[in-house]
């Protein structure tokens, strides 16, 4: 047992809270399921505390809310959480067909097509994006190759691109 | 490089996570290719729609009072656990002192124990032999009459030497208990001071060994089939020079 944990909680997980909720909120699709997952992310990350060994709390806890939310999701609704295979990766590699330029799209529109987006591809374009962490980063979170990052973030901006184009663009 | 190759690459670029040599080739590029120029500008627009779309969820302020509310009931817990933990510290202590206590007693070195009873005995035996009288059984400073005496009382024979030339007149003889055995108790003096010796058969050989009990000095040395005990409030030099009388 560290010295004070309810003290380190408040400095290492709760600074950290809107970030946790918002992946939560993510990969959940709606506020109660979220609330949920992180609730339930942020007690097994006070449990945890003593496995924290310093370096970026936020992606600490991002990674424990990840893998909280896949567990909830597996048992929640198996059908959602589906592995993208190699594949289907190679597919985007291969794929230099001219897409619609995007120029920016209304917010509801490019909420609506972010949460359309595989739960693997949304993750990863939300950590980018949303929460601005690096490859490496996004990487040991999702528990992925950088490379499959790298693809993942192709992938999921061409679908953005794709549907945005056709459904609202500006 | 061609496009095809360098599609992926693009996103890395406008992420900023290619390495200097990478971004060189897609730089290179881009300066000959319209399509994948369009595409960067495509990406960055995107990026940029992302970024300024407010699309980040806050948590919701029942989260925030779940978890504080969480952390002080975790912080209370945490206080009477530690306060129980405390209880079992200082029982765990308790127990530990009490069975290295008892371990200390009974399995100490079986050797050591039965020297330090020894040494109790001796002493014991020592005092006793001081109070009431109870010093000689027999008084006689002729070694003579002393060792005569012992005959018949005890299955050795213990040599009984005047050593009053030395400045260690002999007072007496007794019989005495030592280890659960009669033995042969020579009484010695020097000056005020009244010397026990007590004398009985072993197998052993020890060299002579000095200690000290409460006060008393001790020198125990074993040697042609005898052991003998000197004990005596007499400094431990001056026992030793009768202890040297004896031939130790």
């Amino acid at each position: 047992m560290s010295a004070n944990e309810p003290q380190q909680f408040e400095q290492i997980v709760l600074p950290h809270l809107d970030a946790a909720y918002n992946l939560a909120r993510w990969l959940a699709g709606n506020d109660h399921d979220a609330e949920d997952i992180a609730q339930e992310a942020c007690v097994r990350a006070f449990r945890f505390l003593g496995g924290y060994r310093g370096g970026d709390a936020r992606a600490w806890l991002l990674t424990i809310v990840r893998n909280t939310a896949f567990t909830w999701l597996k048992k929640n609704r198996p059908q959602k959480v589906v592995s993208i295979s190699d594949d289907e990766l190679q597919e985007i590699e291969d794929q230099t067909g001219v897409v619609g330029a995007f120029h920016g799209a209304d917010k509801d529109v490019l909420r609506a097509a972010l949460e359309a987006l595989p739960l693997e591809f949304r993750e990863a374009l939300v950590l980018r994006e949303l929460e601005g962490l690096s490859y490496k980063e996004i990487a040991e979170i999702a528990e992925v190759p950088v490379g499959t990052v790298m693809s993942r973030l192709a992938r999921a901006r061409r679908q953005l691109q794709d549907s945005i184009t056709w459904k609202g663009a500006v | 490089m061609n496009c095809a190759e360098i599609r992926l690459w693009l996103h890395a670029h406008v992420d900023g996570e290619l390495d200097a040599a990478n971004s060189f080739e897609v730089e290179r590029h881009l300066k000959t290719c319209a399509a994948c120029t369009a595409e960067v500008k495509s990406l960055q627009s995107l990026r940029t729609s992302l970024r300024a779309g407010d699309l980040s969820f806050r948590a919701p302020d029942s989260l925030k009072n779940d978890l504080c509310q969480f952390v002080r009931e975790m912080g209370k817990e945490k206080v009477s656990r530690e306060k129980i933990d405390w209880q079992w510290l200082w029982k765990f202590f308790a127990f530990g002192a009490t069975a290295f206590a008892l371990l200390t007693i009974f399995l100490r070195p079986a050797g050591i124990s039965q020297r330090d009873e020894l040494l109790d005995e001796i002493v014991a035996s020592h005092v006793r032999s001081l109070q009431a009288e109870h010093l000689t059984d027999v008084v006689s400073s002729d070694q003579h009459t002393v060792k005569p005496w012992f005959d018949g009382k005890l299955d050795f024979a213990p040599e009984v030497k005047d050593f009053a030339a030395q400045g260690f007149p002999l007072v007496g003889g007794r019989l005495d208990y030592m280890n659960g055995h009669a033995v042969a108790a020579l009484v010695y003096r020097r000056n005020k001071h009244f010397i026990n010796v007590f004398v009985w058969p072993t197998t052993g050989v020890e060299k002579a060994k000095t200690e000290s009990r409460r006060g008393y000095s001790i020198i125990n040395y074993e040697t042609n089939g005898l052991h003998r005990c000197l004990v005596s409030d007499l400094n431990p030099t001056e026992l030793g020079d009768l202890a040297e009388l004896f031939g130790k």
